[in-house]
């Protein structure tokens, strides 16, 4: 652990808002792609019925 | 109920000879395959950014901004390679008429688009500290922003065309034609001078400290395996949506209509 106190990870020693926008950008991305995928799933089973 | 694809659907005989061309055996083949690739994009994503944010060292030039550059990476290789595998089945379905192929063209399409834009967003943060500006007009940045209106450019036309034969048709071409792009956002940082950096890593040599290094590679890995996931699980969609006319689909989706 290169780190010395939590404030110190948090703040990337000034870079923090740079790192923590990429990514927790990065992370929201992937997680409403997930989920879209599961809705679209879950669309897709109740609208078979119609079939 | 999706009346367009039954009508153009080939007479399955006709390419059984891929082994895996058959939309069933695709089905439960990605099936098993894709919560592997959840198990190890969770994983290795955890190892990577353990390693990444916690042990690797701060850069001696960069400071800690260089951080970016665990996600930055990654997403620009898979940007890169994500759009031939998709300009590559679009091919595929072109030559050999293969539904399926054309399926994993346009599954790969949206995850692209979105590595696409992470790269650039990702950069455009590192930018800000390092060069003191979120964008310029150079090559590398330019040729990765049309890999994105590629991206765009295929999604709108292949939603665009009813006729989802032609669609297909239309899109997978305009992603061939696209290819070319490809080497030029690689090569970019060797031909034009440019203010991006060039390769970090090479396959004869590397600049960076190992800890990084593989923080770096792990992560692409976790990527990739993410990429896998979603872009299966998509073909996987597209397959029962559009052979919800067969039996095999049909028993599918009533068996995972019971689960839910």
């Amino acid at each position: 652990m290169i780190w010395n106190s939590f404030s110190d990870f948090i703040s990337m020693h000034g870079y923090g808002p740079y790192v923590w926008g990429s990514f927790g950008l990065t992370l929201a991305l992937l997680v409403i792609e997930v989920i879209q995928l599961r809705l679209q799933r879950k669309k897709l089973i109740a609208m078979s019925d119609l079939t | 109920m999706d009346i367009k694809s039954t009508l153009s659907k080939p007479p399955s005989s006709s390419w059984n000879w891929f082994l895996f061309a058959a939309p069933s055996r695709f089905y439960f083949l990605a099936k098993k395959i894709i919560p592997l690739c959840w198990a190890l994009a969770f994983v290795l994503g955890a190892i990577g950014l353990i390693m990444g944010l916690l042990y690797a060292p701060t850069d001696a030039q960069q400071g800690d901004a260089y951080r970016i550059i665990f996600i930055h990476v990654p997403a620009a290789w898979m940007s890169m390679l994500l759009y031939v595998a998709m300009a590559f089945w679009g091919a595929m379905g072109l030559i050999f008429n293969a539904r399926l192929a054309y399926r994993l063209s346009n599954s790969i399409a949206i995850t692209g688009a979105l590595m696409t834009f992470i790269a650039l967003w990702t950069g455009a943060l590192w930018g800000k500290p390092t060069w003191g500006t979120w964008w310029v007009w150079d090559a590398r940045l330019t040729s990765e922003l049309i890999l994105l209106f590629l991206y765009i450019a295929y999604l709108s036309l292949y939603s665009a065309i009813e006729d989802q034969r032609k669609a297909s048709k239309a899109a997978s071409l305009l992603a061939i034609i696209g290819v070319v792009n490809v080497p030029i956002i690689y090569f970019s940082v060797k031909w034009w001078n440019t203010l991006h950096q060039g390769a970090s890593i090479t396959v004869t040599k590397t600049s960076m400290q190992s800890t990084m290094l593989m923080a770096m590679l792990i992560m692409t890995f976790a990527f990739w395996a993410y990429a896998f996931a979603v872009i299966l699980s998509r073909v996987n969609q597209k397959t029962l949506d559009e052979e919800s006319h067969t039996d095999w689909a049909l028993t599918e989706l009533k068996r995972l209509k019971a689960t839910i």
